[in-house]
């Protein structure tokens, strides 16, 4: 269980040299990505001047303010509240986020499942736990927005962050195939007969 | 007692605000509650990061979460009470309206077809609005709550059949808190309704997740279910943000409502860790605001 302090972007071998329950904290740029902006780039053809290649991204889409661009504001977008949104419905983009854009680390809330596991595996990749509902915290993590694409799609555009001390987030899902979810899903699964019981309910 | 729309507006507006950024008295205790308990070490990690959390909102004046939710505002009238039903739906519509552009706060919601989000956390049929009646004489009261779509997208109706009894309800709620996993944002509270009709059930199970921790179903059926569920919900191991251990839930409730003889529903809803809600009474005094 290492703790890993590290500044975007990162290699495939440092991402492969991570395992479950390691703790990772993030500093430099950030992306920030959600349902439209996946479906939008995977299923309707656009593409993002964005280099993410060995960048992590994270399932959010922001409270923010409109301002007069400045050093401080690059975007004209202030950050009002940054948070996380649940990763599951955005399972079947982790795979074309990895090998069309070399993304090495998808941040996320809840997990995702199977087919983002393998391409942990294929392609080199993690998933990194953030504690989801805690956006006024991991507000604080943001030092600006630095810049924003497809931006038509607001407030489901692509972000760049900028950030520091972004974490600590749990490697929740490694390249190694092993993840927590699937821990607890075959917890559950297992428990799941002696709760009904206690319940006086013959499990089927 | 007259009320006032633009009195109503305000309040709708500053409701919005305050649910997103104070949790009520009750989640924290339920907090401190499940922290004390927790076995896991990264269960207990998770509880903390929440509870730090909260002290952030509060002391950056900033939104606990970044989940603006669908709005859904409960009213409740009492006797005595004079106003104008389109008047003040059209305030409240205003007030959600207004917190959105004036704080500004994320619009969290689209049109269901075209996706077109106005920036205006409103469109057909939302803010959701529900009305009730009440017998206290010159009560007027205004609830808020955003409901948050991580915990709302695991939302869930079986029509079980009576032949399938109690039984049915029970192990429905348990696979719903199973399948929910981490997705919810656990620690959750657990809304279940049981019995009504099919839409009944569903708004059963959604005042069940909303209602103040410690309070309990009316009936006293109801209220042992609950407690039946309650003691076993935390034993699944999905434990907090779905990452293990035994901060599961805050709670399960229920609410029940008459039902058909050849009926037997159960849908469950669930509410996130950021359980938000706030709530003014207004007076002929004037406004005074709580959760």
């Amino acid at each position: 269980m290492a703790h890993h302090d590290i500044t975007t972007p990162v290699t495939e071998e440092t991402v492969r040299s991570w395992r479950v329950n390691d703790t990772v904290t993030l500093n430099g740029t950030l992306f920030g990505i959600r349902d439209a902006t996946q479906i939008h780039m995977f299923d309707r053809g656009r593409t993002t001047r964005f280099d993410l290649n060995g960048h992590a991204v994270i399932h959010t889409a922001p409270n923010v303010r409109k301002v007069e661009k400045s050093d401080e504001y690059p975007a004209g977008y202030a950050p009002v509240c940054i948070g996380t949104t649940t990763s599951a419905r955005m399972e079947r983009f982790s795979r074309p986020l990895m090998e069309q854009y070399g993304v090495r680390m998808i941040i996320g809330k809840g997990g995702l499942l199977d087919d983002s596991l393998k391409a942990f595996q294929d392609l080199g990749g993690v998933y990194l736990a953030i504690v989801g509902g805690t956006a006024a915290l991991e507000t604080t993590w943001v030092e600006a927005i630095e810049d924003v694409d497809l931006d038509d799609l607001n407030p489901e555009s692509l972000w760049k962050f900028r950030i520091k001390g972004f974490g600590p987030l749990l490697v929740a899902m490694d390249s190694h195939g092993d993840s927590l979810y699937s821990h607890v899903r075959e917890e559950g699964a297992r428990r799941r007969s002696d709760v009904l019981a206690a319940l006086g309910v013959a499990a089927k | 007692m007259n009320i006032d729309p633009n009195i109503v507006e305000d309040a709708a507006r500053e409701l919005y605000i305050r649910a997103l950024k104070v949790l009520p008295p009750d989640i924290k205790a339920g907090f401190d509650q499940l922290s004390e308990r927790e076995s896991s070490e990264t269960g207990k990690a998770v509880l903390g990061t929440m509870i730090r959390n909260i002290a952030v909102a509060e002391d950056t004046n900033n939104l606990l979460c970044q989940d603006t939710g669908v709005p859904i505002y409960n009213v409740t009238i009492g006797r005595n009470v004079d106003f104008d039903g389109a008047t003040l739906k059209e305030a409240i519509r205003k007030g959600c309206e207004r917190a959105t552009k004036e704080h500004p706060l994320r619009s969290s919601v689209v049109h269901p077809i075209t996706r077109k989000n106005e920036h205006t956390s409103t469109g057909i049929r939302v803010p959701v609005i529900h009305f009730d009646f009440s017998d206290q004489p010159d009560e007027f009261r205004l609830e808020m709550i955003p409901k948050g779509s991580g915990s709302e997208n695991n939302s869930w109706l079986r029509m079980a059949i009576p032949a399938e009894g109690i039984d049915a309800v029970k192990t429905f709620v348990v696979d719903c808190v199973l399948e929910a996993g981490g997705k919810t944002c656990p620690p959750t509270i657990v809304g279940v309704g049981v019995g009504g009709t099919s839409e009944l059930c569903v708004h059963m199970a959604k005042m069940a997740a909303t209602r103040p921790l410690g309070s309990h179903c009316e009936d006293p059926e109801g209220r042992k279910l609950e407690e039946e569920l309650s003691a076993v919900v935390n034993k699944l191991g999905v434990g907090a943000q779905g990452l293990g251990g035994d901060a599961t839930a805050f709670a399960v409730h229920v609410e029940l409502a008459a039902t058909h003889i050849t009926m037997n529903p159960v849908a469950v809803n669930m509410q996130c860790h950021s359980a938000r809600r706030a709530s003014a009474q207004i007076t002929a005094d004037g406004v005074s605001y709580g959760f």
